[in-house]
Formats: C-alpha cells, structure tokens, sequence
C-alpha cells in the first residue's frame, strides 16, 4: 500500500485530532516515564485486575440484555441464557469465572503492593482508594451471587439478613434495608440488581479513574531496594531524579508486559468458561423447599467456616467488630507504616503479617469446602454399617447397632470413615469411655451433643451402649 | 464596576446557590423517605395467616406447613412462599417454628426419629421444643404465635426473624 492510498486515513485522523485532541491527551499517558525497574512481571497484577473488570462490564451489559432481575422471572431467564440463547452459557460461564478471577488477581494486586511498601509515601491515597476498590469489588461478588436468584442466593440473603440484625439498636432497619421490606422477596432482588448494574459499577468506575490518576501523578513505585529508606523529606527529589537518569517510556517498555498478563488473565477465564461452564442457578429459589444446604461462593467460604467454629458467646462482637476492626486496619496501614524500609526483605513484620493473614484464610476456606461441622443429613440411611462391627456381636448388641443408626447417630458421629464429624467418631470409643460414661453422654448430652434422655427408651439406652461397648480397635 | 452592579452579581450568585440547594433538598427528601422507608414500617410486618384445618397437623407429631407472605407484591414468584414447623403436642396447643435457624437463618430440617431440629450451615440443633440442644446458635428456634379458630390454625407471620427482631 502506497502512501497515497493513505492519506484519506491520515487526514481523517487529523480532522479528528483537531476537534477532539485525544491524541494530544493520551500522549503523555503514554509516554510518561517510568523507573525502568518497574517493567516487571511482579507489577502487572493491577493492570490485569483493569482487564478483568473490563470484561465483567462487557460480560455484564449482554446478560442485562436478557436477565429478568425479577423474583418470579429471574431464574427462569437464567436458565434460558444456560440453554436456549446463543452463547448465552458461555457469557454467563466468563462472567462468572471473570468474577473470580478478578477477586483473586485483585488479592495478588493488593499483597504486592503492600509487600514492596507502594502503600508508604507518596502513595498513601492510593492505597486507601485501592481499598475501597477492593471493598467495592467483594461488595459486587456478594451482589452478584445473590442475582443468581437460586436457594444459595435466597438463603445467603437470610445469612446477610441475620448478620445485620445483630447490629446493637440498628439491627432491624440494617435488615429492612438490606432486603427492601420485611422478608426477603420480590423487592430484595429489584434491590440488589441496581445496587450490582448501576450503584457500585459507578462507583468503581469513578475510583479506578482516581486510583490511576493517582498512580499517573505520583510515579509508578519504584523497585525497592532494601536500605533506601522512605524519607518524606527526600524521596519525591530522589525519584524523579532515578526516573530523569533511568526512567524508561510506559509505552511500549512497561506496558508490554501489563499487556501480556492482561491477555493470558483473560485467556484463563474464557478457559475455565468452556472447561467448566456457567455456575448455576441450583435449586430454583422456593423458601419451602427447605433441603437446601446453602454455601457461599469461594471468596466467602472463609467467613462461612468461621462462623461454624468461633465459640457462640464471641460471635456477636466478632462478626460486627471483627470486619470494622480489619477495614480500619487497611486503611491505615499507610499511616502506620507509612516511611521507613520499603523492601520486603528489611519488612519482617509485614511479611509475617501477609503470611498469617493468608494461611488463615486459606485454611478457613479449606474447612468451608470440607465442612467437617455439618450434619450428614443422609448418614443414617446411606451409610453402611462396617461388617467388623457386626460380626460376632449378641443379639443385645446388635440391636444397639441398629439403635444407632436408626436414631441418626451417625448424622454427626461416623463409623469406619461414613457418618458426621461433628461429634467424635466411634470407632474405639469402647477404650475411651466406660459403660457409665456412655450411658450418662447419651442421656444427658454435653460438650456439644444434645441430650437424648427424651428420645430413647432405657432398653434402646442399654442396647446402644452395650453395643458401643464393643466398639474397639 | 459600579456598586449597583457589585450587588446585582452577588445576589445573582447567592440566588444560584440558594436555588440549587432548594433543589437538591426538594428531590433528595423525597429519595430518601423512598429508600429508607421501607425500614420505617414495621408494624404492619406481621399479620395472621391461616395454616390450615388442625386435622392436617396429627397430634405428637412435626409437619411442615406452608403459607403466603401475607405482604406479597405480584412478582413475588416463589418467594412470597414461606415454611414452618408445626408441632402438634395435643388439643388445642401446638408449637409454630420458623425454618430460619436462629444463628444465621438457614433452614433447619426436622428428623423425627432423633426428635431433633438440625441445621445444614453450621450444625445447629434443636429439640423437638424447639429449645437449643447444641451448635453455634444463641438461642433456641424462632417461635410465631399462634391462635387455633374454628378448627383452623392459624400464625402471626410475614417477616423474617431474626435475633434484633424475633417474630
């Protein structure tokens, strides 16, 4: 192609440029210079979490083309977008995956930057808004998860629901206000749809220009390098002048890399979406169908398992206190921390901190997925009875067997592995616990156990106990 | 500048921001009666609903009964449904239960042959009274009213309980 064949393009370009001048704002953007450490792999999860939020946005504007956000329409379009519109399987499935994707890229943004101290001066601002984004997206997961409009959705709801009203004197209008009426219905669901598509995307979108003008203004931050201390005094000098000696352009010699991460991030979800499909809807959201086992998505699954195990009698102040206590600690980090060592190799503290914070989570959501704490509901009629443990037993003790497992021991204790692990498993209780001891727990109850006193006539007491009492490795 | 025109600007100006502030307060009242409102009234949250003829509840046992959120708007769908636990102890006197576990509100299930509420979210369990046997929760099932007319039984329902307002 010759240069004439061009010059309708070029001079469409400048008749542009010459009304719009984006060229002559973009520029700068651009070309502005960074330190040339920065164009690494470990500084491109921020702009990956920009891809990932850009694609939601697309993702989300085509399933608000056929997504009913009604209490009695919504599941119903759901599973029209799963099943009849074209690719409308597919958009859910990257929405969805994109969605986790992005809180978990999100979370990598976050550890990186705190570990190589971008939170400390001049930077302190940018960080607070990151938190706030970070508030923002976890806010548009839980919404999201709840316009799935399915029994995980309809329960979860009832778990918020629960959570605010244990708010001291507040609690009751925090519930109303969060279900829009005094039960979760109808208006629930209108309520959250616009808070998802129209309240907190606004408000992300305002906070990512912030956060990026930000991150524009101030300079990238610098690869640290321990023993070059943050000094409020020196360090703005000492930057640009490590950017003026050897501050490479954004564009292309950072940027290429944030574009790479920025593809593969996005090459990941439409992966999972065709591996793996969309998630859900589950059973369709009747309040009456009352089997359901609600569990949250993955980013919550950490709360979920804390609520299963911190003691009853703490739990109010640390469900309200706890996350006051955690959003007002992010927040200031950078005044607590916010000169001194920058690298992570002079920061024992602060890594120690991730480290804890992280394995924490981890194992928590590790015990949400296994859930030791819930009841085999189906134990007493699914599980076999271990042959070893009928073998050679007196009709007394073999009634006890059946004892056990028609009164639903086994819905919380399990025998050869199958069963409950809420209470002890019973295999060898025989070695710890004598006749007496055994009859008086099953009675009375206790540590956890209810009493089952009521329930059990003296001769089904005797048979299960005589049975137990052959329970021996 | 003359001192006529001086003050004609600064009235202009004050006009201009008095103006918008009448504006602002004039739709921002209104917007948040409309949001906050639904939080205000509450006492029209309950109302008796019948459950049905008591014959449907046999005496000595714990069925599930369901009713319609007296409070329904027609794109309810399903969730202008809500469930309960009836207990039938004998004559005239029954226990209502919520199905909302009262530590966080998932549905507790009933297991007649252990005479025990259970819940699936975090191991809750509660007698067949409804009082708590074990578990996380801070207090036993959520309890409506009830009233037994002309053979029907009936409930005082329609929100949902929780532990700042328990039915």
């Amino acid at each position: 192609m010759s240069a004439q064949d061009l010059r309708p393009v070029r001079s469409t370009l400048d008749w542009l440029e010459e009304r719009a001048g984006l060229g002559g704002a973009i520029e700068p953007v651009l070309d502005h210079p960074v330190p040339r450490s920065t164009a690494s792999w470990w500084y491109v999860f921020g702009s990956a979490t920009l891809a990932l939020f850009m694609l939601q946005i697309a993702t989300g504007i085509c399933l608000a083309l056929v997504y009913v956000p009604s209490a009695d329409g919504a599941y119903q379009s759901l599973l029209y977008l799963n099943f009849q519109a074209p690719f409308g399987w597919f958009l859910r499935a990257v929405h969805f995956w994109g969605s986790n994707a992005m809180v978990a890229v999100m979370t990598l943004h976050m550890i990186q930057v705190f570990l190589w101290g971008a939170h400390k001066y001049p930077r302190e601002l940018t960080w607070i808004v990151g938190v706030f984004l970070f508030l923002c997206t976890l806010g548009m997961a839980f919404t999201g998860q709840i316009l799935r409009w399915d029994q995980d959705a309809y329960w979860g709801l009832g778990i918020g629901a629960s959570i605010a009203s244990r708010a001291p004197g507040i609690g009751d209008t925090l519930v109303q206000l969060l279900l829009g009426g005094p039960i979760i219905a109808g208006r629930t669901l209108s309520r959250f749809f616009a808070v998802h598509v129209f309240l907190v995307p606004g408000i992300l979108i305002g906070m990512i220009g912030l956060h990026l003008w930000l991150v524009l203004r101030i300079g990238i931050n610098e690869w640290p390098m321990p023993g070059r201390v943050v000094n409020r005094e020196t360090y703005r000098h000492r930057y640009e002048e490590d950017v003026r000696k050897d501050g490479v352009s954004f564009f292309p010699y950072a940027a290429r890399k944030d574009m790479v991460a920025c593809g593969v991030v996005v090459l990941a979800v439409v992966l999972c979406a065709l591996l793996f499909g969309p998630f859900g809807p589950h059973g369709v959201p009747d309040p009456t169908l009352i089997d359901a086992a609600p569990k949250p998505d993955f980013y919550f699954l950490a709360l979920y398992a804390l609520f299963a195990l911190l003691p009853p009698w703490t739990e109010t102040v640390v469900i309200l206190v706890g996350p006051v206590l955690a959003i007002g600690a992010l927040f200031l980090v950078p005044f607590i921390a916010g000169t001194g060592e920058k690298s992570w190799k002079r920061r024992p503290v602060a890594v120690l901190g991730v480290l804890v914070i992280v394995l924490t989570v981890a194992t928590l959501a590790g015990l949400g997925v296994a859930v030791p704490w819930s009841p085999k509901m189906e134990a007493w009629t699914a599980a076999p009875t271990p042959v070893r443990y009928v073998q050679g037993r007196t009709p007394l003790e073999l009634q006890g067997a059946l004892v056990l497992q028609n009164k639903q021991c086994r819905t919380c204790h399990s025998l050869g592995g199958e069963g409950g692990q809420r209470g002890p498993a019973l295999d060898g209780v025989a070695t710890r616990q004598t006749r007496d001891q055994l009859i008086r727990q099953v009675l009375q109850g206790g540590g956890n156990m209810p009493a089952y006193g009521k329930n059990l006539s003296p001769a089904e007491v005797n048979a299960v106990v005589a049975f137990m009492q052959t329970l021996r490795p | 500048m003359t001192p006529h025109s001086e003050s004609r600007r600064g009235f202009l100006f004050r006009l201009g921001i008095g103006l918008n502030v009448l504006g602002a307060a004039l739709v921002g009242i209104p917007v948040i009666g409309y949001i906050f409102g639904s939080s205000r009234r509450r006492a029209d949250g309950q109302s008796w609903i019948a459950l049905g003829p008591i014959g449907g509840f046999p005496a000595g046992a714990t069925r599930l009964a369901t009713y319609e959120n007296p409070l329904r708007v027609p794109w309810d769908g399903a969730t202008a449904k809500v469930a309960c636990w009836v207990r039938h102890i004998e004559g005239d006197r029954f226990q209502v239960f919520a199905v909302n576990c009262a530590h966080l509100g998932c549905p507790v299930r009933w297991f007649a042959q252990s005479r025990l509420f259970m819940c699936p979210c975090h191991g809750g369990a509660y007698y067949e009274d409804g009082s708590r046997a074990s578990g996380p929760p801070p207090r036993g099932l959520f309890e409506y009213e009830y009233r037994v007319h002309e053979g029907a039984l009936w409930v005082r329902g329609g929100q949902l309980p929780t532990l700042s307002r328990p039915v």
